[in-house]
Formats: structure tokens, C-alpha cells, sequence
């Protein structure tokens, strides 16, 4: 073997421009390869990596009932016969064994004024608990406390992008801003966050849940958050909140309760079904770098026809000759797999470097992927053109003007 | 000297082509039979089967009739690979245009039979350099034959085709491509390894002062082999004697 790649190489070398040419197509496929599924697979690292940070042990309630795990949006109104209100978050809070903390939440666009500034953000009504579930922190001042969720409050804590745009420099700690029509007093400002999923969790403004369903007037909870105690105790802790609500609802299943791991495997289909899409399309201009191979591999078994014949003549079996042509094909392709991959892992490390927020990853499977499709796309646009090499007549072979 | 030992043996020999609707007869009854350490020239004008009946002999075509025996083989019996490992080893050839293979040095072209025969780099290098010395070109190892004059080149295709020790030098108009002095000397380096080796030559050629200095000519027209015998003086040789009765009998 060790014969036919010195053999593959030196023929190579002999026709550089050409060789340089022809393995082009497969660097490219292969750079796709790396850089299209370093994508997809940043993009799943970095869900992961998001996910694992709203809040251990999460339990996720939403009114609704979906019997598989789907997306993130429910059916909100849909079939719901009965909406969850803050009397289900009570009924949670005295039964719930399996479950520390709990806090109704609800959601909805509002218009914030501060003297003459204003800006539409994302009104966030929660409990006193929200904070310690999703693993966001007050920053400066308090956040909404059990009493000004009993008491109906109007208080509200801001984000940082928020506080930007309608304070710039002043203090709003104490300051009166107006929420809708209601005048609402600032007790506190979040922590920075950043961008998450595509959503500024800087951009939001908390209020007390209760004063949220005011806001908004209406009973109905978007949903519900709380957390298993214990991590092995989350199928359960999601059974009994399951049955808390039922009981609630002359025992109909109304509700869903999904996990963090049922919110990590849902986004982790999605970046699954991402990956291999990006996998497809680049296999595309792969298949390209392969009939390009196999374009050059008939040209030089036509022009090297009588070389064929001598070799023949000297003494070389069919599958001497079906070999060399096979491993010549192979060595363009891991030639220029190899080129790909280092440029594709190159570009990664530069793009990593300038933009450190853009999710791309080279792991040591695409690695992988992309140098054993190189072999691939080497032995099947190698065959071909070997077989017809091996077929040759020796006697027309040498004939070949 | 000992019993001559046959080394080719031919028995009514023939090659069909298929043409379109009719079958091209290229050779027919062909008999004839070579013994080791023969010099033998074949002649005959162009399109008379004499290049076929080269191929046949080299193994490198099949006969359609008749039977071929090479080294005591019949070749019908042998698959390609074992045609292949025949031509290696028994077999060395050389062709008009040398056939050379371009950009690799002569030492590299020489030892290329080797590796078909499985042998390794480092003894494959030491007997290619070997055969070259044998064509005197000792010096000239890691010339690549693009810059080498036709001679030269004839001569590495020569040191190629001995380098397996083969029984059998199988020449295709060997002088063709070459001046007349370098015909001379190639001429003159086939009688040396006739005499001093033992090598088998068999030469196909047109050319008549060539076939002059073989000890045997046979004369094919028209795929039936016409003459059989030693050289003949007065050119064209136009005479039609009775083919040798040097073929055995079928056993």
C-alpha cells in the first residue's frame, strides 16, 4: 500500500497545477463541512450553555395541556378551559413537598415613562421566589418581596438596558415611573445579563406578579415556575405538581409541567435538526469537489492510457493498476480534506478570537466527519476511473497514440 | 551444448477479431517453436499479424485458436494475474517509442518491475542499478529520460526489461525510433545478452539489416508465417520456402 500512495504522490507532483486544482473542490467542501457544522454545533453548545443557566432543577407550568414534548410556545388560550391563577401558586406553595419555592408569572408588552422618556419593553410580573428560580439577581435595591406581591404593590425593578435608555446617568433607585397609566416606584436594578436566545434580558422591567394581573386585567397566569428540591427528584416533584393542579380541577389534566432537560432537549432537536441541514448543504459542494475528482481522474486515465499498457507489460495486475488510480484519488481528497480542515480550523480560531460571542465550534468530530467524507468522496469518484483503467486492454493500451 | 529446451512453442495459432458483421483474421495456422537461447528476428510487412502474433507470445493477448506454450505453460490455463507474474518474470519488453515513464529518473523506470514482482525498494534499487551498469549506463542513474538522447533511452528500456532476469527479450521494432548508429549499438547490446547471458531475443521489425544479423528469421504475410529459417541474402528476400519442420509434435 505504502507502494501505491508513494506512487499516487509522485504522480501528483508531476502535474501540480492540475493536482492543486482538481483538490480545490474537496477543500472547500470540506471548509464547508468545518464551518457549517462548527456553526450549528456552537449554536447547540451555546443553547446548552444558556439553558444550564436559568435555574437548576426548573419546573416549568403552563396552562395547556401538550402530551409530547414540543416546542417552548404552548397552546396558550387553545383548549384551556381553566386558567391558572394565583390560587394554584398558593395551593403549590402549602402542598408541594418535592418543591422549594414557587412564583406565578405573567408576561406582557408595556410602555415605561420617566419624565419625558419612554420606552416599550417586556413587563414581567412575578413573585418573590423568581429571582433564586431563574438565576437572576437584583443588583442594586431590593426585588419584589412576598409583601408587595400580597400587598399589590406598585413597584418595579429594572433592567440595566432599560435604566439606560430612560435614566442615563441619574439614580432611578426611589424615582417614579409610569407603567401603562399607573405610577409604579423603582426598588431595585438587575444585575447584568446580557443577551440570551436572541432576547436582552436587560430589556424587561419586573413587577410584582398580582399588580401584572391588574396591569393587564385579567386572572390568568402565563405560568408558573418553580423547582425540584433535589435533582433526582424532578420526574417526581413534576408528578405531584401535575396532581396538585388536577385536584384543583376536579382532577382534569389542564396544565403541562416541563423540566429544564425537557426545555435542553427540545432546543437540542432544533439545533439537531440544524446541524445536519448545515451538514446537507455543505455535503453539496463536497459531491461538487467529487465529480471534479472524478472529472480529472478519466482525463489522466485517457492521457496516461499507454502508461497503462507498459505497466501492464512489465508485469502489473488488473488490480495493480486499479489500485493506483484508487489511491491517486484518495490522496487528492485526503489531500484536500486535510488543507480544508486546517483552514476550516483556522478561520475558527481567528473568528473565535475577533468575535468571541459568535457561536462557532471545531470539535474533534467534525474533524472527523470531514476527513472520513474526504476518503469517501476519494474511493467513489475513484472508481470509476480506476475501473475503466483496470479494464484496459493491455494490447490497445500500448496501441494509444 | 545440451538438448536445446523449447521455449515457445506454437500449434496453428490464430486471432479473430470481430468486425462489424465479419471476423477480421489477423493470424491463422501458425506453428512454430522457439528454443532457449534462440536469436530469432520476425518479419513481414505492416498489417501482416506479425505485431499480433507479438502480443500473443507476450502475453499480453489471448490466441482465439490453437495453443501457446511458454516456459512449458499453456497459456489458455493461466488467469490474469498469473499472466501478469508470467510476463514479470519470464518476459522482458521493449518497444519502439521505449515507453519510458516521464518525469522519474532512470533508476526509478528500471526498477519498476521489481515492484511488481514484490521485491523490496532497497534490493529492487541495487538490481536496477545493476541492469543499468549491464546497458552501460552506470553513470547516468538519476537522469530522468526526457534528457536523454533516443539511445540512452533504449538502452534504460532495455536495462528495464532484463531486470527481472527474464528468459525471454521480447523487442517491438526496437530500432525504429533510432539513428542508424544508435540502431548499431543497440543491435550489438541484444547479441551481448544473447551470447553472454543466454537470453532468448526475439525481435519484430522491418528493417532487414537487422534481421540479417539474427541467426533466425521468420517471415509473416498475411497472418500465416511464409518462411522459417536462417537469414536469406539478396534484398527483398522474395522467396517462399516451405516452413522448418521444427515443430514438435502435439503431445
Amino acid at each position: 500500500m505504502l507502494e501505491y500512495i508513494r506512487s499516487a504522490l509522485s504522480a501528483l507532483l508531476a502535474n501540480k497545477v492540475r493536482a492543486a486544482l482538481t483538490m480545490l473542490g474537496v477543500v472547500i467542501g470540506v471548509l464547508a463541512v468545518t464551518l457549517l457544522v462548527g456553526v450549528g454545533d456552537g449554536a447547540r453548545l451555546y443553547i446548552e450553555h444558556t439553558l444550564e443557566g436559568i435555574g437548576a432543577n426548573l419546573l416549568f407550568v403552563t396552562p395547556g395541556r401538550r402530551e409530547t414534548r414540543g416546542s417552548m410556545a404552548g397552546p396558550r388560550g387553545g383548549n384551556v378551559t381553566r386558567p391558572m391563577t394565583m390560587e394554584d401558586v398558593r395551593a403549590l406553595e402549602r402542598q408541594g413537598t418535592l418543591i422549594r419555592e414557587v412564583t406565578g408569572a405573567t408576561q406582557g408588552g408595556g410602555t415605561i415613562k420617566y419624565k419625558d422618556r419612554r420606552r416599550d419593553t417586556l413587563v414581567f410580573g412575578v413573585g418573590a421566589a423568581f429571582p433564586d428560580l431563574r438565576n437572576m439577581h437584583v443588583g442594586v435595591g431590593s426585588f419584589v418581596r412576598q409583601e408587595d406581591v400580597d400587598a399589590r404593590r406598585r413597584v418595579a425593578v429594572l433592567g440595566r438596558t432599560v435604566v439606560r435608555e430612560l435614566f442615563g446617568d441619574e439614580n432611578p433607585l426611589g424615582k417614579s415611573i409610569r407603567i401603562g397609566e399607573a405610577r409604579y416606584r423603582v426598588s431595585g436594578i438587575m444585575e447584568e445579563k446580557g443577551a440570551s436566545l436572541g432576547m436582552d434580558l436587560d430589556d424587561m422591567v419586573f413587577i410584582p406578579v398580582t399588580s401584572a394581573l391588574d396591569l393587564f386585567g385579567t386572572d390568568a397566569l402565563g405560568s408558573i415556575m418553580t423547582a425540584a428540591k433535589n435533582k433526582d427528584d424532578v420526574p417526581a416533584a413534576m408528578a405531584e405538581v401535575d396532581d396538585i393542579l388536577a385536584r384543583r380541577r376536579h382532577g382534569e389534566r389542564e396544565v403541562t409541567v416541563q423540566s429544564q432537560d425537557d426545555l435542553l432537549a427540545t432546543f437540542g432537536q432544533l439545533t439537531n435538526a440544524m446541524t445536519w441541514m448545515l451538514l446537507a448543504i455543505a455535503s453539496i459542494s463536497l459531491v461538487v469537489g467529487g465529480i471534479g475528482i472524478m472529472n480529472i481522474m478519466l482525463v489522466s486515465v485517457r492521457e496516461r492510457t499507454r502508461e497503462i499498457g507498459v505497466r501492464r507489460a512489465l508485469g502489473a495486475t488488473r488490480s495493480d493498476i486499479l489500485w493506483q488510480f484508487l489511491v491517486e484519488s484518495m490522496a487528492l481528497s485526503v489531500l484536500g480534506g486535510l488543507i480544508g480542515l486546517a483552514l476550516g480550523m483556522a478561520i475558527a480560531f481567528a473568528v473565535r478570537h475577533a468575535a468571541p460571542d459568535v457561536p462557532l465550534a471545531v470539535s474533534p468530530w467534525i474533524a472527523m466527519v470531514a476527513l472520513s467524507s474526504a476518503v469517501v468522496v476519494g474511493v467513489i469518484s475513484g472508481v470509476v476511473p480506476a475501473r475503466r483503467a483496470a479494464k484496459l486492454d493491455p494490447v490497445e493500451a500500448l496501441r494509444y497514440e | 551444448m545440451s538438448e536445446p529446451e523449447p521455449l515457445i512453442v506454437a500449434r496453428d495459432l490464430g486471432r479473430t477479431f470481430p468486425m462489424g458483421e465479419e471476423d477480421l483474421r489477423v493470424l491463422r495456422g501458425v506453428s512454430f517453436r522457439i528454443d532457449r537461447g534462440e536469436y530469432v528476428a520476425i518479419l513481414g510487412p505492416s498489417g501482416s499479424g506479425k505485431s499480433t502474433l507479438m502480443y500473443l507470445i507476450g502475453c499480453l493477448d489471448t490466441p482465439t485458436e490453437g495453443t501457446l506454450e511458454l516456459a512449458g505453460t499453456d497459456v489458455a490455463t493461466l488467469t490474469d494475474a498469473e499472466l501478469a507474474a508470467l510476463r514479470n518474470e519470464v518476459i522482458g519488453f521493449v518497444f519502439q517509442a521505449f515507453n519510458l515513464l516521464p518525469r522519474t529518473t532512470a533508476l526509478e523506470n528500471v526498477a519498476l518491475p521489481l515492484r511488481y514482482a514484490g521485491v523490496s525498494p532497497r534490493e529492487r534499487r541495487k538490481r536496477a542499478k545493476e541492469a543499468l551498469e549491464r546497458v552501460g549506463l552506470g553513470a547516468r542513474l538519476d537522469h530522468p529520460p526526457e534528457r536523454m538522447s533516443g539511445g540512452e533511452r533504449q538502452r534504460v528500456a532495455i536495462a528495464r526489461a532484463i531486470v527481472t532476469r527474464p528468459s525471454l527479450l521480447l523487442c517491438d521494432e526496437p530500432t525504429g525510433n533510432l539513428d542508424q548508429r544508435a540502431g548499431r549499438e543497440i543491435t550489438a547490446l541484444f547479441e551481448r545478452l544473447n551470447a553472454e547471458d543466454g537470453v532468448t531475443v526475439v525481435l519484430v521489425t522491418h528493417d532487414p539489416l537487422i534481421a540479417r544479423r539474427a541467426r533466425r528469421n521468420l517471415r509473416v504475410v498475411d497472418g500465416e508465417i511464409l518462411y522459417d529459417g536462417p537469414p536469406l541474402d539478396g534484398l527483398p528476400t522474395p522467396a517462399v520456402v516451405e516452413p522448418s519442420a521444427s515443430v514438435p509434435p502435439a503431445a
